[in-house]
């Protein structure tokens, strides 16, 4: 009953078929990222189980095409499945062994890159001291009470909950926080007469123009919200909305029950046990150019838990490793005022060299195999 | 004559080989212009003769490297440097500017007519539209440009160039330029003074040539006459005295003056700056010698007596264009060696230089299945792909100068040694393998030569050249992530060039993988392999041409057509290779012969490894 699957799913059949299913999507996605950009064709094409069409609304979506998620894993089991059934073990067979468990360890490496490894940059202007990341893309609430001087307490709303716009309740808040707009990217215009779309801070005199995700890969989208704060106790009324985004630079704080508040709408935050301290961004050209020779970043590192306390310097293709994160030097702003830093967690980066070391040996002993054969053969031909 | 045919053509062939390696001898009594090409200059972060950024600035607004004026008279490259530099008024004269596009000539209200060639002087009234249209035009992306804004961004860009390389040495134009700086220097008034130091400002920063170098021993960096002369209080550097003494000479029409002068710089340069002196002088016989040129004509000839050879005089035409191959292929290697010595860097670092590279490895080994196999075919692969290679790398060398200093990402050079040269390499091997499918196809659709022998071994050489192909790809692919994991944390980002090599991959897995599983015979395998072109084309050109991603260096609208052309070229042989055995004309006859068409001529193999193993 079972056999006849087991035995597609090892088939050599199933190998092509996902071989030209993957060269299609590859096409297919790398032209798309000229419209899309390479984020946004990334999460469709190739980070997905499966491609939409139409790729976003509310409406009947169909699956058009296996994503690169489906294609990935249905490789993976069948290769296991090959080596399972079909392929037995022998000495000549060495080479498609070797190979076959390269990919197997690619794959499945890729596959927990995928699900594991977290992206954040971190911004330092000369002389900023930062024990946190942030994200490129995510966004959070961050509503903290400042009362104390000494010590802030933070509640921070992750983008998740804000999309859906409704009502938050969370221990340490002695109210709702209530979503009642969210845009993932818009622009703000300044009202001359009132009529904003908050009632309190700035957003009485602002209106939010809500703008599609951008595609660039340098752009930055500009998220918005507008919130409600409701205390619990049902006696007190609203304290009003506030507008809050990514556009607004001023602080703004609200008082409630002693204490003071703060919100604010930023990029996800990462926190370290440790803090980066930026103590130098250079920025060197080729003479008589504006070709870019070098950029490196010198920082200092500041772990009390371990005892350390160094400087690094963090320049192209010298990343600083340290505690499972890695930093790169990614960027700068103008005028080299500040650096920003590519903080990458990838628990299973070692894999695709492990891989690599695999397949290229693997591929080396089948073809070298081969071809000692064949020249075996031609020269007793020869002869 | 059959004998001695080979070594004939041999000789001749180095004969006119040499004849580019003798050393151009000066005429006495004209001014030196070669010596004064090797004086070594700092242009775009490298230290280059002027020689090289007399072809490189001509190439990048002229096209060509020398100018036809009307009167049927030549302008060298250096010559015409050396007429912008010291003699400016006479250098506006010469038609130097492309101008192709009818919207751009109406901007000016010219009609279009057979003339594409402007000067400066022509173009001089019109600077102001030109600068404001080409404003216009750089506020967009490459790819949204219209034909006409293209045109006019890179009239704005040429004549950009052309006004900073007139300011280079001495103000454009200025006519007794060390009397101005004596008085700069002398403080003779300061009125008059007030005007040169404006007018040394702007050479300092206007400046497209830095050709002071710094004294021996002195760790500064080189500098502009300008600047220079900004900075000197009553000595005039050596440098400066000298470039003065040159351009006046050469206005006043002083041979003697001229060439004792450059001479003096030369010496100058190369007490103060050994090496760059050294390096310098090997450029500006690199150039003369233009080894891939040389390279070039002589694959075309290889190609030509292989191809006659499988029709007549069989084995002297092998061999004659087996030698050819042989001297191309030590010519250029010359080539490549010289880059990576005046470069300092792994050979491929650019698009031009991966197109010189890719031919230099398919040409080796395909020559290496000539050694093997000794039948012509490999001789026909090496003489094609070296030749078209190395034309495309000449087209693509029209963006100045293709020795260009590397973004700092790219600046490293481990990775640039490792998964460059693996990439390009199995770029070069999947050309080969589908060169080896169009003979197979070719051969078998429209001649009768191909027999059952000359079928297995063209089978036989396209998938060893397969498997090369994938171990190069796979390897070069991962390397490439390595690098990106070492440089910002990411070991694949799906950026289009990477998308690009991760396609060669599968497709030499689906190829290997349908051969071991007898899904596709010899015909299959030659399908394949000519599509594998298409990918790797794709892959190479394509993607840049998409205008995404981090590899995406120059995008070539012109080079669009070109590989609709290719790729289009490429469908038609394999639409020829899936006509009935019928219409082969070799194997009609063989089917003929046999009267059991189902066992000929697809020959099936039983194992991966019996595909070698096969009579």
């Amino acid at each position: 009953m079972l056999k006849k699957p087991l035995a597609f799913l090892g088939s050599l059949q199933l190998t092509l078929a996902c071989l030209s299913a993957a060269i299609l999507l590859i096409f297919a996605g790398t032209i798309a990222q000229v419209h899309l950009g390479i984020h946004e064709a990334q999460q469709r094409y190739f980070q997905s189980l499966f491609v939409w069409w139409p790729s976003q609304g509310t409406g009947i979506r169909l699956p058009v095409f296996p994503g690169g998620h489906l294609i990935g894993a249905v490789l993976l089991g069948n290769l296991i499945a090959a080596h399972a059934q079909r392929l037995r073990w022998t000495w000549r067979k060495l080479g498609i062994h070797l190979t076959h468990a390269g990919l197997i360890v690619m794959l499945a490496g890729g596959l927990f890159t995928d699900l594991f490894a977290v992206e954040s940059y971190m911004r330092l202007g000369q002389g900023d001291r930062k024990s946190y990341s942030e994200d490129r893309r995510l966004i959070e609430l961050a509503v903290t009470d400042i009362t104390d001087a000494g010590s802030d307490q933070v509640t921070v709303i992750p983008e998740r909950l804000l999309q859906r716009k409704t009502a938050i309740r969370h221990p340490t808040l002695p109210f709702e926080v209530v979503v009642r707009d969210f845009h993932e990217n818009s622009r703000l215009h300044l009202l001359s007469g009132g009529h904003g779309v908050a009632s309190r801070g700035p957003g009485n005199q602002v209106a939010i123009e809500s703008l599609p995700r951008g595609s660039e890969v340098d752009e930055r989208d500009v998220p918005s919200a507008v919130i409600e704060i409701v205390p619990l106790d049902r006696n007190t009324a609203s304290l009003g909305t506030w507008l809050v985004s990514d556009a607004l630079a001023a602080r703004q704080t609200f008082s409630y029950a002693g204490h003071t508040w703060e919100l604010a709408l930023r990029p996800l935050r990462y926190y370290k046990p440790f803090a980066v301290t930026l103590q130098k961004f250079s920025h060197d050209l080729y003479p008589g150019t504006e070709i870019p020779k070098n950029f490196s970043s010198r920082v200092t590192l500041s772990d009390p838990e371990r005892a350390t306390q160094r400087d690094v310097l963090i320049y192209m293709n010298h990343p600083l490793r340290y505690r499972g994160e890695t930093f790169y030097q990614a960027g700068f702003e103008k005028g080299d005022a500040a650096t920003i830093l590519q903080v990458v967690h990838n628990p299973s980066f070692l894999a695709p060299y492990l891989a690599c070391a695999m397949v290229a040996l693997g591929l080396l002993v089948q073809f070298g195999y081969h071809l000692i054969s064949f020249s075996r053969r031609r020269s007793m031909a020869l002869a | 004559m059959k004998r001695f045919f080979p070594v004939i053509v041999l000789l001749l062939a180095l004969l006119w080989v040499g004849m580019s390696w003798r050393r151009p001898q000066p005429i006495a009594a004209d001014f030196d212009l070669p010596a004064l090409g090797k004086i070594p200059v700092l242009v775009s972060g490298r230290v280059k003769p002027l020689d090289t950024v007399a072809r490189n600035s001509l190439l990048i607004l002229h096209g060509k490297e020398a100018v036809h004026l009307t009167n049927g008279r030549t302008v060298s490259a250096t010559h015409w440097l050396t007429d912008v530099l010291f003699n400016a008024p006479l250098a506006d004269h010469y038609p130097v500017f492309v101008i192709q596009n009818g919207d751009v000539l109406s901007l000016f209200g010219w009609e279009q007519n057979d003339r594409k060639y402007f000067s400066y002087l022509e173009l001089k009234p019109f600077l102001r539209q030109i600068e404001e249209q080409g404003a216009l035009s750089a506020k967009l992306q490459s790819v949204e440009r219209s034909a006409y804004q293209n045109a006019i961004l890179n009239l704005r860009n040429g004549l950009a160039l052309y006004q900073r390389l007139e300011n280079s040495i001495q103000p454009a134009g200025a006519k007794d330029w060390r009397r101005e700086i004596r008085q700069r220097l002398d403080q003779v008034s300061a009125d008059q003074a007030a005007g040169t130091i404006q007018r040394n400002q702007q050479l300092a920063e206007g400046a497209y040539i830095l050709a002071v170098s710094p004294a021996a021993g002195n760790g500064a960096e080189w500098r502009s006459t300008g600047s220079v002369i900004l900075q000197s209080s009553a000595e005039l550097h050596p440098v400066v005295e000298r470039y003065a003494r040159i351009a006046d000479a050469y206005r006043a029409g002083n041979r003697h003056e001229f060439n004792e002068q450059v001479t003096a710089l030369s010496s100058w340069m190369t007490q103060h700056q050994p090496i760059a002196a050294r390096r310098a002088l090997f450029e500006f016989l690199f150039n003369q010698i233009d080894p891939f040129t040389h390279s070039m004509v002589l694959y075309v000839l290889a190609f030509l007596f292989a191809c006659a050879s499988w029709l007549i005089w069989t084995r002297p035409l092998n061999r004659t264009a087996f030698y050819l191959l042989l001297l191309a292929l030590a010519i250029h290697t010359f080539g490549l060696i010289s880059r990576i010595y005046l470069q300092e860097r792994p050979p491929v670092t650019n698009l031009y230089s991966s197109a010189i590279f890719i031919g230099w490895g398919a040409v080796i080994v395909a020559l290496i299945l000539e050694r093997i196999f000794r039948d012509g075919i490999g001789a026909v692969c090496a003489g094609a792909i070296g030749f078209v290679t190395l034309i495309i790398a000449h087209h693509l060398a029209g963006n100045g100068d293709t020795l260009e200093m590397l973004q700092a990402v790219l600046d490293t050079n481990i990775w640039l040694a490792t998964h460059v040269v693996a990439i390009t390499t199995g770029y070069s091997a999947m050309f080969l393998a589908g060169m080896l499918a169009i003979i197979y196809i070719l051969r078998g659709v429209f001649t009768r030569s191909l027999t059952q022998p000359v079928a297995i071994s063209l089978t036989r050489m396209t998938y060893g050249i397969v498997c090369f192909a994938t171990f190069f790809s796979f390897v070069g692919t991962v390397l490439g992530g390595i690098w990106a994991d070492q440089s910002w944390g990411r070991f694949w980002g799906w950026d289009p060039k990477e998308n690009g090599a991760i396609l060669i991959v599968l497709w030499c897995a689906m190829i290997l993988h349908a051969r071991w599983g007898r899904f596709i015979g010899q015909r299959g395998l030659m399908m394949m392999a000519v599509f594998g072109n298409v990918i790797t084309s794709f892959s190479w050109f394509g993607v840049n041409m998409l205008g995404v991603g981090l590899h995406s260096y120059g995008f070539m609208e012109k080079a669009f057509p070109w590989l609709c052309g290719f790729i289009f070229s490429q469908l038609v042989l394999i639409a020829l290779a899936a006509m009935p055995l019928e219409c082969w004309r070799s194997f009609r006859q063989a089917r003929a012969a046999i009267h059991r068409p189902e066992l000929q001529p697809q020959i099936s193999f039983t194992s991966p490894g019996l595909v070698l193993e096969t009579k």
